[in-house]
């Protein structure tokens, strides 16, 4: 919570961060009311729900599989939660991802050893990266309309690369990228990957000056010009950053699949965003913690795939998921808005309370009625 | 101080109700077909039909044979599949399927190369894979059920052909999608060999020409047709754009009657041609028996009866017997006709 100490107006918004402000002592409950401790009371929650309702969750084989089916979201939300920090978004990671895993597979149909050609995507969604960061720090369009534009851009390259084609017959040297697991355990490589660099980006966010400019970019731009942080720089620093990790989540989904298509991950980059979001990373800036992402990151994770244990349809699981999503926001934002104004009775917190009680009457009652069957198959 | 306490805790118990409610929902999809794990007897099988995605009426209907086929043998037949056609989501549910030890999976593949790893990794665990509709490339599956062959399809496209035009044939002109589409060119090829035999030799083919797939060009294309020959009786169109298009031609052009489109198309886009007589019968293979036959080629490998190697033999039901051909695929057979008296039939 180094923000804090940057700007305490922004901080003053958020609950979490108001105990730092007002209580420099922590009480023992204050340093639990965090996102974080409220995403790992979910993750366990997920995880002994799952356990309880299929006895094919807690399997050591399933969970390793079903990781890696997440690894290259994790890999492109790493950079986003700075991004997002700043008060930017990157809406063409996903593309960037195609278009990377798309110059590979170009270069490796003409024969191009892979490693070379995966160099070159690699270098390409660099390039992708820098092209955004030019025109957000140094043209100064805003991130929305940048990166929108190069969404369609990087992936219509993708098409332009790969046209109706496929790169396929990667040697397995390559696809252990994607489909290996690290030797004597069950972890698969994109795990331990992901873990490492899930580590080095959470240091550089909470424990480097640059981690600090980046929540002070966030919080104050201005400010932090007159500040003398250099933001264009660090705002191109960070794209770039983006285009290579999107670049690798490139070559680690091209390494699962085995093959290339110019749709690969297409519409990824909206559930990068969301498990950011989740995360308790503020979309407008200045709050946000690498490990609430990773929380949440996993917290998705599992519930989709608890979810798919129990065969319930893939639009029920967006349905899910985007409402934990909204939910989330809500909350926060009416802890926020109360906390700020004191508990009254007036008029509006009362209509606020009745609103939610209903949606929580709502979601109690989806809840008896859908699960009655199931509750008679699995207690007995 | 506490009254932050007081939110958190709230707000924990609000997403806990969420979740919960988020997994509760598996009752609701799904509970008419008990999850393998919990309920099933451990002898009835649970197969998943998985479409390359859900809410499309082509694949609503494998299912419906998919069904019938699962009522007769016994067993239980999921229907799931992404809420679009993307590879990457796809994946992600074979993986949960897999997870679960579902008794075989029927596929019909986002992506033949990127299902490969997946299709493996499904029969390393003793899962049966057969695909439908789109096949997943070697190594990923066991069984393609093909739903139609080239000369299958060329054959039916003249048949119906000599069928409009009566004993006496007449002139007829292809409407076909590009010039470069292997699969019409392909049928066209065998269209013309056919033409060149005795049985049609009544049929005088004018022309070849092309409507890119495009609604606008292909009706251009139909009405240049009509025109250029005035005593052209059957516009044959191996597309589903081409076919609508052309119909649409002959109705606005009012030669109902005169004029007659026939090829290959789905019954919805053209079933009130077919009612007015415009196109008084099409192809197609009937996807409903593709599901019911991917059911019974599924079954036959999980529970034993055959190992799913070319040569095998195996009954499907009413459809009859199959036998595994070398490049370890099936034929449904030849393809369907749809006229007027059997299109209410179908609804996809």
């Amino acid at each position: 919570m180094k923000a804090s100490t940057v700007s305490s107006t922004a901080a003053a918004s958020q609950p979490a961060n108001q105990i730092n402000v007002n209580a420099p002592r922590k009480s023992f409950l204050a340093r639990f009311q965090r996102w974080e401790w409220m995403l790992v009371a979910l993750v366990v929650i997920a995880i002994v729900i799952n356990s309880r309702l299929t006895p094919y969750f807690l399997n050591a084989q399933n969970l390793s599989r079903t990781s890696a089916d997440f690894m290259e979201l994790g890999l492109m939300m790493l950079p986003m939660v700075f991004i997002i920090i700043t008060g930017n978004i990157d809406l063409s990671v996903a593309s960037n991802l195609g278009m990377c895993a798309s110059f590979m597979a170009v270069l490796w149909n003409l024969h191009v050893n892979i490693w070379i050609a995966a160099g070159a995507g690699l270098a390409l969604a660099t390039l992708g990266g820098l092209l955004n960061g030019f025109l957000i720090a140094k043209v100064k369009l805003p991130a929305l309309v940048a990166t929108l534009g190069t969404y369609a851009f990087f992936r219509g390259i993708a098409y332009v690369l790969l046209g109706d084609q496929a790169g396929r017959g990667y040697p397995p040297a390559f696809t252990y990228l994607g489909q290996g697991k690290i030797p004597g355990t069950l972890i698969p490589f994109s795990v331990g990957l992901f873990a490492v660099l899930a580590v080095v980006f959470g240091l550089v966010l909470h424990r480097t000056t640059f981690g600090r400019y980046i929540f002070s970019i966030g919080n104050n731009e201005n400010a932090s010009i007159y500040a003398g942080v250099q933001v264009a720089r660090i705002k191109m620093t960070i794209y770039i950053v983006s285009g290579f990790m999107a670049g690798l989540a490139g070559l680690v989904l091209a390494a699962r699949f085995g093959s290339t298509r110019p749709d690969i991950g297409t519409g990824l980059e909206l559930t990068v965003i969301t498990a950011a979001v989740l995360g308790g990373v503020d979309i407008n800036g200045g709050i946000g913690t690498m490990p609430g992402a990773v929380l949440s990151l996993l917290l998705i994770g599992l519930v989709r795939f608890g979810m798919g244990l129990k065969n319930v349809q893939d639009q029920v699981q967006s349905i899910a998921i985007g409402s934990l999503l909204i939910l989330s926001i809500l909350l926060a934002s009416v802890a926020r808005t109360i906390s700020a104004s004191g508990l009254k009775f007036n008029w509006r917190n009362i209509a606020t309370a009745a609103a939610f009680i209903i949606v929580f009457a709502a979601f109690f009652f989806f809840f008896f009625w859908s699960r009655a069957p199931v509750l008679k198959s699995v207690f007995g | 101080m506490k009254r932050n306490t007081f939110y958190i805790v709230l707000s924990a118990v609000a997403m806990l109700s969420i979740l919960l409610s988020a997994c509760g929902t598996a009752a609701t999809p799904t509970t008419s077909a008990p999850a393998p794990a919990t309920s099933a007897p451990a002898a009835k099988r649970t197969y998943v039909l998985v479409p390359k995605n859900l809410g499309n009426p082509y694949f609503d209907a494998a299912n419906t044979g998919a069904q019938k086929a699962a009522t007769e043998l016994g067993v239980t037949v999921l229907y799931q599949g992404p809420t679009t056609a993307d590879a990457t989501a796809q994946i992600t549910m074979l993986n949960a399927l897999i997870a679960q030890k579902v008794s075989g999976l029927a596929i019909s593949a986002d992506d033949a190369d990127a299902l490969v790893p997946t299709g493996q990794a499904a029969i390393a665990a003793g899962i049966p894979v057969v695909t439908w509709d789109s096949n997943i490339a070697k190594g990923g599956t066991q069984l393609f059920v093909n739903q139609a062959d080239t000369q299958g399809i060329g054959d039916s496209q003249v048949q119906m052909a000599l069928q409009i035009t009566g004993p006496d044939g007449g002139e007829i002109a292809i409407l076909s999608a590009t010039a470069q589409a292997p699969n019409q060119n392909a049928w066209i090829e065998v269209m013309k060999t056919d033409l060149a035999k005795p049985e049609y030799a009544k049929l005088k083919l004018d022309t070849i020409v092309y409507g890119n797939d495009d609604d606008t060009t292909s009706y251009n294309q139909a009405l240049a047709l009509i025109k250029t020959y005035p005593a052209l009786k059957v516009i044959v169109a191996p597309t589903s754009v081409g076919i609508a298009a052309a119909a649409r031609a002959v109705k606005d052009q009012n030669l109902t009657g005169k004029v007659f489109v026939t090829g290959l198309g789905t019954p919805n886009a053209l079933r009130d041609y077919v009612k007015s007589n415009i196109i008084p019968e099409f192809a197609l293979w009937n996807v409903p028996d593709l599901g019911y036959l991917t059911i019974y080629a599924l079954d036959a490998i999980a529970s034993g009866k055959i190992k799913g190697n070319p040569g095998d033999t195996f009954t499907a039901g009413t459809l009859g017997s199959y036998t595994i051909a070398p490049d370890n695929t099936i034929l449904l057979g030849k393809p369907f006709i749809f006229n007027k008296d059997v299109i209410d039939k179908f609804n996809f």
